[in-house]
């Protein structure tokens, strides 16, 4: 696998710019490409971690919350003087006595043109507007008489019309807020002008209508808050299990009106995230406004129960698609038409308005056509909130396509990877602009898309299928190609207002006995950014991994950074901590040339020891180094001053997102008697640029396929007519276990981004964002004998059954 | 509280008493008495297993136990095996192929994989993927920790020189 990076790499002087990676080859030096197993997973698993509860506090008081039992309806009466008295409880407060502390929010960004929500507070106010949504909270010495107490709350509601579809909800008979005039959150159109012509002349026109079950993350440790104010100072500690802790402390220091600098934020260990933990929560924040008004440490442990109505949900869509081809298999247009339901309220303060911004952007996904004609809808409905996570917009962007591209090849009667073929954009295509206006640097498809083949044997698959299918076993073959949003410039939260950074930052220092303190405003919820960022260190600085510490999660050590969301931690954070590494490097050699006074240029660091890059001689170790800068510096030259902690920032400008790629299949069961699907195997290969540690990359991919699943497969909020969630645990929400999902096979190509010098791209949504595309289709053609199909997920056993006219 | 027990049980090789409500499960009872943080509260209702503990030598779920049942028995949690080293091999496994990411659930899988090992030494793949289903796992795709048990499994066999046992634990094929 050559690439313009290798002849890079390979060309420049050794001493000024290392080799950071050779795509496909082991660096001789240094750590990157290298399956490392993360030193931080030792603690957790002895069970030693540090997760938001496992904190100890003196005068800790929880908090537990009265949540709306209805949909939305007015509240007449809230009586809490029973709860107030009852054993422990240390107050008891309605959202009245919360805004006064809390300013309210409004989730919209300027550069959603147009989006709307009302103002939305801690606790609801008067109307309460889904089921779940905190109206009190009670706050007791211990978790279990504040649960006690909160039964002892009398509320006396009256129920106000629900609007639970997202037809009715467009439709506006019953508007939700009133003020704003009819449901329609954000509304956008794209339109590349030729989409009717290019119809009109097609040989082959093909339209479906997808629908998309309402899923949600499923973190197996909930959400946490831990919120600590000090009067004497009025200053807050919150240790949040947040994705961004920087974010969180912008929010605080607005919304309670306290200096930023007097708010540290910390998240040590964190039980998953997947967008979940990056949003504003109501709860969380009355967490915060309860230690103020108490001037005590107050925790927030939300349990599973309330969990599946308060954390975010999402990807709640209906979406009609046309696509245009020749006889040929050309694809000439999409036309697209997506309807989704978000809830009583946008979140803030990323909106919930850019899953469907990222449904209209990324429609058409691997393809070349020209035409582009898209349309979306947000709507409010009174249903829990949806907002971000995991490859946001990307599993129904890509069902849809992938969806649609096979109905076209069927049609044509083009086999579907041979239609794929003749369509992907070609890998030397690039820049490339594409139709709904987003610009990609460097993609692989057709390496990914030959690799793919190569890898599950497609000829033989389909030989094989076929003759199973004359014994009555009926498999199917599903293929995906995916695009993927990573590293994310301003472009995405910042450019509409939001208080999100894009950029990021890394700290590093050399410590005297010679190691290496990585600090980093990236943060880790298991995806191993520890781990690879002590793999760049130790690469960038020249010294073994184990002599490399890395520090994330805290906004009073950590530069200042965005935390881990859209795949951005190796790709921005990453970048960050190599220069600053080769920042340090050179430092170093400064004062290891004054040292020994020699040249500088005559010196480098290998495995932890300063050489002589002629002799390859070691000259002093680096713990030498340390001993003279920081405790003998009399014996340095008089002007010269050590620097050995040094601190570089970066982040992506050129383009708005760093594409990622890959392609994904799925070979599948169906069962026609029973509806079940057994998943016999699925195939993933991805293109993240250079990879870090393959090891990572691989459990990021399988990971992200699982969710992927579980959402084609399982996952589902599901609602009765009055708006209230019908599985709202773990035992009738399915989530995905072992015993059901297949072996994953992962392979890699390497396009390093060349808006880099580590030339990473983010891996952590690709496999989310094929997987439910892959799957449909491979249902789809197992039941392709019986002309039946199924095109709303999840794809249970009942829907595959009444697809085929069995029940 | 007047309804208090007095509950006397050995954790981790501890003798420990407290007077304890009837209604505290032993997840609770673990972290909140004992601060023995290491059994993590996923659900609540016994389905995730992320609170998975030995009672007596085999695997409960810690919040379907009450505390008070566990009067005069003796209970092992992550922390304890982690001490003994019982649970090195497995651990030192799942590190190596990185079968944990957030590593919640982590210390209710290692218990269970360790249970396997005990309960059912020549697994195949998919008995492993059978056997561990009652612990969820929302990061890895469970592929990883397949593989970190299944290592587990053959280097014990080929230890014990079981030729034959090997063999059945590979058949479900290595991808």
């Amino acid at each position: 696998m050559s690439t313009d990076r290798i002849d890079m790499a390979t060309t420049a002087p050794v001493t000024d710019r290392p080799p950071v990676h050779a795509p496909g080859t082991r660096s001789q030096t240094g750590y990157i490409g290298k399956s490392e197993p993360r030193a931080n997973a030792k603690r957790l698993l002895q069970g030693r971690g540090s997760y938001t509860d496992d904190l100890r506090f003196p005068r800790l008081a929880q908090v537990v919350f009265f949540r709306s039992p209805h949909a939305h309806a007015k509240l007449k009466k809230l009586d809490l003087s029973k709860a107030r008295a009852a054993p422990g409880v240390i107050a008891v407060v309605d959202g009245y006595a919360v805004r006064d502390i809390c300013s309210p929010w409004i989730g919209v960004l300027s550069h959603l043109k147009g989006i709307r929500s009302p103002q939305q507070f801690p606790l609801a106010v008067e109307i309460a507007r889904w089921q779940g949504e905190p109206v009190a909270a009670v706050v007791a010495e211990t978790r279990a008489q504040a649960e006690d107490a909160r039964d002892l709350i009398d509320a006396d509601w009256e129920p106000l019309p629900v609007v639970v579809d997202m037809h009715e909800a467009l439709a506006g008979k019953v508007v939700i807020h009133p003020d704003l005039g009819d449901n329609i959150c954000f509304h956008r159109e794209v339109d590349t002008g030729g989409v009717d012509d290019a119809f009109a002349k097609a040989d082959v026109v093909v339209e479906q209508e997808y629908g998309f079950g309402r899923h949600t993350g499923v973190c197996l440790e909930p959400r946490i808050i831990l919120a600590d104010y000090n009067a004497g100072e009025h200053s807050l500690t919150v240790h949040h299990n947040t994705q961004s802790p920087h974010m969180m402390q912008q929010l605080f220091a607005k919304h309670f009106g306290i200096a930023e600098a007097n708010i540290q934020v910390i998240a040590k260990d964190v039980g998953g995230g997947y967008g979940i933990k990056v949003h504003t929560y109501p709860d969380e924040m009355c967490t915060v406004a309860l230690s103020i008004m108490l001037r005590r440490p107050v925790k927030f442990v939300a349990d599973r129960m309330e969990s599946m109505i308060s954390d975010i949900h999402a990807r709640e869509h209906k979406v009609k698609i046309r696509l245009a081809a020749t006889k040929a298999g050309e694809i000439l247009a999409i036309d697209m038409d997506d309807l989704t339901a978000i809830g009583p309220y946008s979140v803030y303060p990323r909106t919930s308005g850019i899953e469907g911004n990222q449904v209209v952007n990324l429609t058409g996904g691997a393809y070349r056509h020209q035409q582009y004609r898209a349309k979306l809808n947000a709507v409010f409905t009174n249903k829990n909130v949806t907002c971000q996570y995991r490859a946001v917009g990307h599993p129904i962007a890509m069902a849809i396509t992938e969806g649609i591209v096979d109905e076209a090849a069927k049609k044509a009667g083009i086999d579907p990877a041979e239609f794929r073929r003749r369509n992907l954009i070609a890998d030397d295509a690039y820049p490339y602009t594409y139709p709904s206006g987003i610009r990609f640097e460097k993609l692989s498809h057709q390496k990914c898309f030959d690799k793919l083949m190569e890898l599950m044997d497609y000829d033989a698959l389909r030989a094989e299928q076929a003759a199973l299918r004359k014994q009555g076993v009926h498999r199917g073959i599903g293929l995906a190609a995916i695009i993927e949003v990573t590293s994310p410039s301003a472009a995405f939260y910042g450019v509409g207002g939001a208080p999100i950074s894009a950029q990021d930052g890394a700290t590093l220092r050399l410590d005297v006995s010679g190691m290496v303190t990585v600090l980093s405003g990236v943060t880790e919820q298991g995806q191993g950014t520890d781990a690879i960022f002590a793999q760049i260190a130790a690469t960038a600085v020249g010294v073994s991994i184990d002599k490399v510490r890395v520090l994330t999660g805290d906004t009073r050590v950590t530069p200042y950074g965005g935390g881990t969301w859209a795949s951005r931690g190796a790709g921005i954070g990453g970048e960050a901590v190599l220069q600053s590494g080769k920042a340090l490097k050179s430092n170093i050699l400064d004062v290891a040339a004054a040292m020994l006074n020699v040249k500088k240029t005559t010196l480098d660091i290998i495995e932890n020891f300063v050489i002589d890059t002629t002799t390859g001689e070691k000259k002093l170790p680096l713990a030498e180094v340390g001993r003279v800068a920081y405790f003998r510096p009399d014996t340095l030259p008089m002007n010269f001053q050590s620097e050995l902690t040094v601190t570089r920032h970066f982040v992506p400008r050129e383009y708005a997102f760093t594409f990622a790629n890959g392609m994904q299949g799925s070979l599948v069961e169906v069962d026609p008697d029973t509806g079940f699907v057994k998943l016999l195997k699925h195939w993933c290969v991805g293109d993240c640029g250079t990879v870090i540690n393959p090891l990572l990359v691989d459990e990021q991919t399988r990971g992200g396929i699982v969710q992927g699943i579980g959402g084609a497969m399982f996952e589902e909020c599901m609602y009765d007519s009055n708006g209230q969630m019908l599985n709202g645990n773990l035992a009738d929400y399915l989530v995905p276990m072992a015993f059901e999902m297949p072996d994953i096979v992962t392979a890699h190509v390497e396009t390093p981004t060349r808006t880099s010098e580590l030339g990473a791209k983010g891996a952590g949504e690709n496999g989310t964002a094929g997987a439910p595309a892959a799957i449909m289709n491979a249902i789809n053609d197992a039941l392709a004998p019986f002309d039946a199909r199924v095109t709303v997920q999840p794809f249970t056993p009942e829907r595959i059954l009444a697809a085929l006219g069995k029940v | 509280m007047d309804h208090e027990l007095l509950t006397t049980l050995v954790v981790n090789g501890t003798t420990v008493a407290r007077r304890i409500e009837p209604r505290q499960h032993l997840t609770d009872f673990l972290r909140e008495e004992l601060d023995l943080t290491g059994s993590h509260i996923g659900c609540e209702h016994g389905v995730c297993g992320a609170c998975t503990v030995r009672v007596d030598g085999e695997i409960v779920r810690g919040c379907l136990t009450l505390a008070v049942a566990c009067n005069g028995k003796t209970v092992e949690t992550i922390e304890g095996v982690s001490d003994t080293g019982e649970a090195a091999e497995m651990q030192h496994a799942f590190h190596e192929r990185n079968a944990l990411q957030c590593g919640f659930c982590t210390p209710g899988m290692i218990l269970c994989a360790m249970d396997l090992v005990k309960h059912r030494p020549t697994a195949t793949r998919t008995e492993i993927r059978e056997y561990i289903s009652g612990n969820y796992c929302r990061c890895t795709g469970y592929h990883a920790i397949v593989d970190a048990i299944e290592a587990v499994l053959i280097s014990k066999q080929s230890l014990a020189g079981t030729a034959a046992g090997a063999a059945g634990a590979a058949e479900g094929g290595r991808s």
